[in-house]
């Protein structure tokens, strides 16, 4: 297919042919082209439809601050919405469709939203779907979501890969410009340390979109000279497609390189890069953005800002129009009427706000000056323009300038505001943006090139100097006389079509001024209640003039009235490229347990706890039911013997000669008398009373313990007790070191597990030798250094070994071998579960941060003799009250039924609301020893209330259970088992 | 942010969680006759400055080293980073 708008000249390779699809259509580009240029080249005007409206759009500017243009591109799971076409790289086979329409671009039934406008107007949802009031989630938001918005998800995971790098320099230069360039290339020279981004993948900025030149030659030549040097330069890099969208704290940038959506595959390589860059100074040369003036039907399309027209025409040798009139109020857009009447183009007419403006266009060009445009005519490309002076043209295109607004954005993120700028009628960074940043060029309303080349280069020797180095010796670049004069103009208000300011949220000046009408008045409120620079421009060539308009609404200055907070991003960053590799199963570390290999080997079916994977239960052949699992691994261990792995324990080796000392302080219970080779159940106690987390400790030597903590909380402990020996207690000689992944610990419990460890360790371990709660050092099958803890979580004579972890897969199996004669059973955490919860053993469900020790019937262990954590706080009157809740077992009075943990109580009787609840279920389980269902939970004065019946309510699962209080030792109460 | 560790040098803030006032460091006597109320302010009483602040960092991701950072709380300049155990022993731990 022929390009019928593509006229001589230009930076691409026309020797090259790229075939691209729009909606469908085969179109044909070069290499060197963006999706929007390519798209006017081949005469394709109208590409998308507005947010709200569905009014037809065309292409308004030639960069990263496009509102019109957002196309969905790729496919399945590669489909990425909104993307701008003004910066999608042309490659072959790029297949791209419009959004936001419905059948079609060309015919869109929403477009009746356009006629309805009167009705959707600032603010219309807060105010016409209110009522009634359940409508709003049914109804009116289903709709609304329907038929406004932007592109689709593919609800497909994206199938590319994203990286995250860290960069370091001395130097950053932000934006390849002519300030940028001529900056790096001083720094550079001088052997600074520089890296210097541009988000387009041709380095030079305006440069390429001008007809300027620089030294004699084109300035587009002159940047490509530049950015080779600094390509040569090994102190530099000169990064392209890489977009600096933030600014934070200490010098650090972030940045996201687009290194394959250039290309139709990624093949392995990663889309994009999620950069952090760690700068010692900052050059900000990020230029400006063109913006529009408000004037009736400036929103049809091929009404686009003057510099892109240019740009276009420039860069990718593509008329916008054939026919092509300027409207501005500033000597910039007169450089479009030159550029056009030089390639041969017929330019309408100049139609300048200014009265008296000092510059001259080309000789034949109608100047018609003091004039305004009031309105456009045509539906999917702009036909007419009509004039203040009732004068009416005939054009296909129209480029606007209401003058530059400074890309400032990077120095106002951390929170430092603009200062307008009279003599360029716009907002410049504010006096020392950051410590270490600078700014130079366009950004710094320097809108000359002369002025950027200049203000580049002092920069560049400035750094160059502030690292010591010496100052290289550089001439400036010898350029055209410019003019870059400017009267504000914002709004044409005879205009009585509507007069679009934010194009991408379909804002216009009656919307500002029913906001200011309503007291919507800060730049602030304009925002949230018209949509204002909301979404994926924020707004670039829309915010100023909009807030020019509320200024003159209040009748303050512009500079008063001030801009919107600007925050990071610069520009839309995709969360995958945030994510980076985080995501799926990557999202987190998975940690295995010792014998994870074993067990997996077995057939174990695992659960996630925290990060690890555990064991949950081992099922054998003919089970079909978790249930048969976890009862038959019961009933095994508490029979005979059962081993599970629980090296997920936290363990913490505490030495020194203050380590007794230390214990007595972090645990409640008093540990001062425990003795060498001696265990004790430990509770610790947040500092405002709360229960925290229990174990047990172990005392190996006079100096030397090991503890052990919940799973859940192995991290938060160690820090809290990092912080209680260097913060509250750096006298204590006292040291602290996790061994969690050290050592590989199993639980042996049951009847016989202690004549099953005797076969495997040396030391003699009799009832009398190695009583409950001994410890101890031992070798295991004559040689393996492990540890002995006589301890039980499941009630049962039990002991937990450990081994380096190294041991541990193999241990385990050496375990299972010797206890082959007992039958001996791995159990998984449900079992460990239903055993904790026979024996009334709290745990995470309990020990949930809302429990004290004396919720938990653990209140006798909070020592008042000596000073601990939380004991001072733990006797505050309210957590003291005499009916506070219990820890209590419970069971269903008729035996056949189920508890459910979750389930709060009531008496019988009362109507089941927060005033009559009494407490709540917090574990629950079948008990096969018991052969009925069994639970733990909290109710009010529990401890005198045994024997009593409440109601246990569960409405999630719409079950009621009338529930027995009993003691929550629901095995062995007297631990007779343990001893033995 | 980055952080002036005084063993290791300028490290990520993303190496540290963050805990709050130093003031936490002034726990209060337990024997005092007014423990209650202090355990109490102290516990729940911080001053939330605009300006400067010193407050408790842990280098979890790193050397496991408390520190105390003084940071401008509008800017996030960080002025000054001590070890907070010689901190807590300069305010009178240990006594």
């Amino acid at each position: 297919m022929t390009q019928p708008n593509r006229v001589t000249g230009g930076l691409i390779n026309r020797d090259a042919a790229l075939g691209f699809s729009f909606n469908g259509k085969s179109m044909t580009g070069h290499p060197g082209d963006t999706l929007a240029s390519a798209l006017l080249a081949n005469g394709q005007k109208l590409v998308g439809r507005s947010f709200k409206y569905h009014r037809p759009r065309g292409i308004f500017t030639a960069g990263s601050e496009e509102p019109n243009a957002l196309v969905q591109l790729r496919r399945g799971g590669h489909c990425e919405p909104n993307s701008r076409a003004t910066v999608v790289e042309l490659f072959e086979g790029l297949a791209a469709e419009s959004q936001n329409h419905r059948p079609s671009l060309e015919f869109d039934l929403m477009a009746v939203n356009d006629l309805l406008s009167p009705f959707l107007s600032a603010g219309f949802y807060y105010k016409t779907f209110m009522w009634p009031k359940r409508f709003w989630e049914r109804v009116y938001e289903p709709v609304i979501r329907a038929s406004a918005g932007l592109g689709k998800l593919s609800m497909l995971a994206d199938p590319d890969q994203y990286d995250k790098g860290f960069l370091h320099c001395d130097l950053l230069v932000i934006g390849a410009g002519p300030a940028g360039l001529s900056a790096a290339l001083a720094a550079g020279r001088a052997g600074v340390r520089v890296i210097i981004a541009d988000e387009d993948f041709l380095p030079g900025g305006r440069l390429n979109l001008e007809s300027q030149s620089i030294d004699g030659v084109a300035g587009s030549e002159w940047a490509a000279a530049c950015a080779a040097e600094l390509d040569s330069l090994d102190n530099v890099r000169c990064m392209r497609r890489m977009t600096v969208f933030g600014a934070y704290d200490h010098g650090i940038f972030g940045a996201v390189e687009r290194k394959t959506d250039h290309l139709a595959e990624s093949a392995g390589k990663p889309r994009q890069i999620l950069w952090r860059i760690y700068a010692q100074r900052s050059l900000v040369c990020t230029g400006a953005t063109e913006r529009a003036i408000a004037f009736g039907g400036n929103d049809r399309p091929n009404v686009m800002l003057a510099g892109a027209a240019r740009g276009f025409l420039n860069r990718f040798g593509v008329a916008a129009g054939r026919r092509i009139a300027v409207f501005t109020n500033n000597d910039s857009g007169w450089r479009t009427a030159a550029d056009f009447a030089k390639a041969g183009l017929d330019v309408a007419a100049i139609i300048d706000t200014r009265e008296t403006p000092r510059v001259s266009g080309p000789g034949d060009v109608t100047n018609l000056l003091g004039r305004r445009v009031v309105a456009t005519s045509g539906r999917k490309s702009i036909r007419s323009i009509t004039l203040s002076d009732g004068l009416r043209l005939s054009v296909d295109c129209l480029a606007v300038s209401g003058g530059w607004s400074p890309n400032l954005q990077l120095t106002c993120h951390k929170r430092n505001r603009p200062r307008w700028e009279e003599r360029v009628a716009a907002f410049v960074p504010g006096s020392d943006p950051d410590r270490g940043m600078r700014v130079a060029g366009a950004v710094d309303g320097q809108f000359t090139l002369a002025g950027c080349l200049r203000a580049g280069q002092e920069a560049g020797i400035g750094a160059a100097v502030e690292f010591g180095r010496a100052a290289p010796a550089l001439e400036l670049p010898r350029v055209e006389a410019e003019g870059c004069g400017i009267t504000p103009f914002w709004h044409v208000a005879e205009s009585r079509g509507r007069c679009w300011l934010d194009l991408q949220n379909d804002v216009t000046v009656k919307d500002v001024e029913l906001s200011h009408r309503e007291g919507f008045k800060s730049v602030e409120h304009l925002k949230r209640y018209t949509t204002l620079g909301m979404a994926t421009d924020q707004g670039k060539t829309a915010n100023v003039p909009a807030l020019a308009i509320m200024a003159s609404l209040t009748g303050t200055s512009i500079e008063k009235t001030g801009t919107t907070i600007y925050r990071p991003p610069y520009t839309p960053v995709s969360i995958g490229t945030l994510a980076g590799r985080s995501r799926g199963r990557e999202f987190r570390p998975t940690r295995l347990t010792p014998s994870h290999e074993w067990a997996h080997a077995r057939g174990a079916v695992f659960v996630e706890a925290g990060n690890w994977l555990r064991a949950q239960w081992f099922p054998i052949e003919g089970e079909t039911h978790w249930r048969q699992s976890v009862d038959r691994e019961v009933i095994a261990t508490r029979r005979s013997v059962g081993i599970c792995d629980v090296t997920t324990l936290g363990k913490i080796d505490i030495q020194g000669r203050d380590a007794n000392l230390f214990l007595n302080r972090v645990y409640a219970n008093g540990f001062a008398t425990l003795a060498v080779g001696r265990v004790r159940y430990g509770l610790m106690l947040r500092e405002d009373g709360i229960a925290y987390d229990d174990g047990t400790t172990a005392r190996l030597g006079d100096n030397h313990y090991v503890m052990t903590t919940t799973t859940a909380n192995a991290v938060l402990v160690f820090r809290q007790l990092e912080f209680a020996r260097q913060c509250l207690w750096p006298e204590l000689d006292v040291h602290l070191i996790s061994v969690t992944d050290g050592w590989a610990q199993f639980a042996v419990a049951g009847p016989n597990s202690r004549a099953l460890l005797s076969k495997l360790v040396t030391e003699d371990i009799s009832n009398h030798a190695f009583p409950f709660m001994a410890c101890g050092d031992v070798t295991l099958c004559g040689k393996v250094p492990g540890r002995l803890f006589r301890i039980s979580f499941s009630g049962e004579l039990a002991y937990e070994v450990a081994v380096p972890s190294r041991y541990g897969n193999s241990m385990m199996a050496t375990l299972m071998q010797a206890g082959e004669e007992f039958d001996a059973v791995p159990y998984g955490t449900e079992a460990l579960g239903v055993m904790r919860i026979e024996k009334g053993h709290a745990a995470g469900n309990e020990l949930n941060g809302h429990t004290t020790a004396l919720n938990l019937g653990l209140g006798r262990m909070v020592s008042q003799k000596k000073d601990c954590i939380g004991n001072v706080l733990s006797r505050r009157e309210e957590m003291n009250s005499p009916d506070a809740l219990r820890l209590m077992g419970f069971r269903p009075v008729d035996r056949g039924e189920e508890l459910s943990a979750g389930a709060h109580f009531f008496a019988k009787g009362e109507a089941r609301n927060m005033q009559n609840d009494q407490g709540w279920l917090s574990s629950a389980a079948w008990s096969p020893i018991l052969g009925h269902s069994i639970g733990l939970g909290f109710i009010r004065d529990g401890a005198n209330r045994i024997g009593g019946e409440v109601i246990a309510a569960d409405p999630l699962r719409g079950r009621e259970v009338t529930a027995e209080i009993v003691s929550p030792h629901f095995l062995d109460p007297e631990g007779e088992r343990l001893r033995g | 942010m980055i952080i002036n560790h005084p063993l290791l040098g300028p490290r990520d803030a993303a190496e540290f969680t963050y805990l709050g006032d130093v003031s936490l460091i002034n726990r209060p006597d337990w024997k005092d006759a007014e423990a209650e109320r202090k355990f109490h302010d102290y516990l729940y009483l911080r001053d939330n400055p605009a300006g400067e602040h010193r407050e408790l960092w842990y280098h979890e991701q790193g050397d496991r080293s408390w520190l105390v950072v003084t940071r401008d709380t509008v800017t996030h300049e960080v002025k000054r980073v001590e070890l907070a155990r010689e901190a807590a022993l300069a305010m009178g731990r240990g006594k």
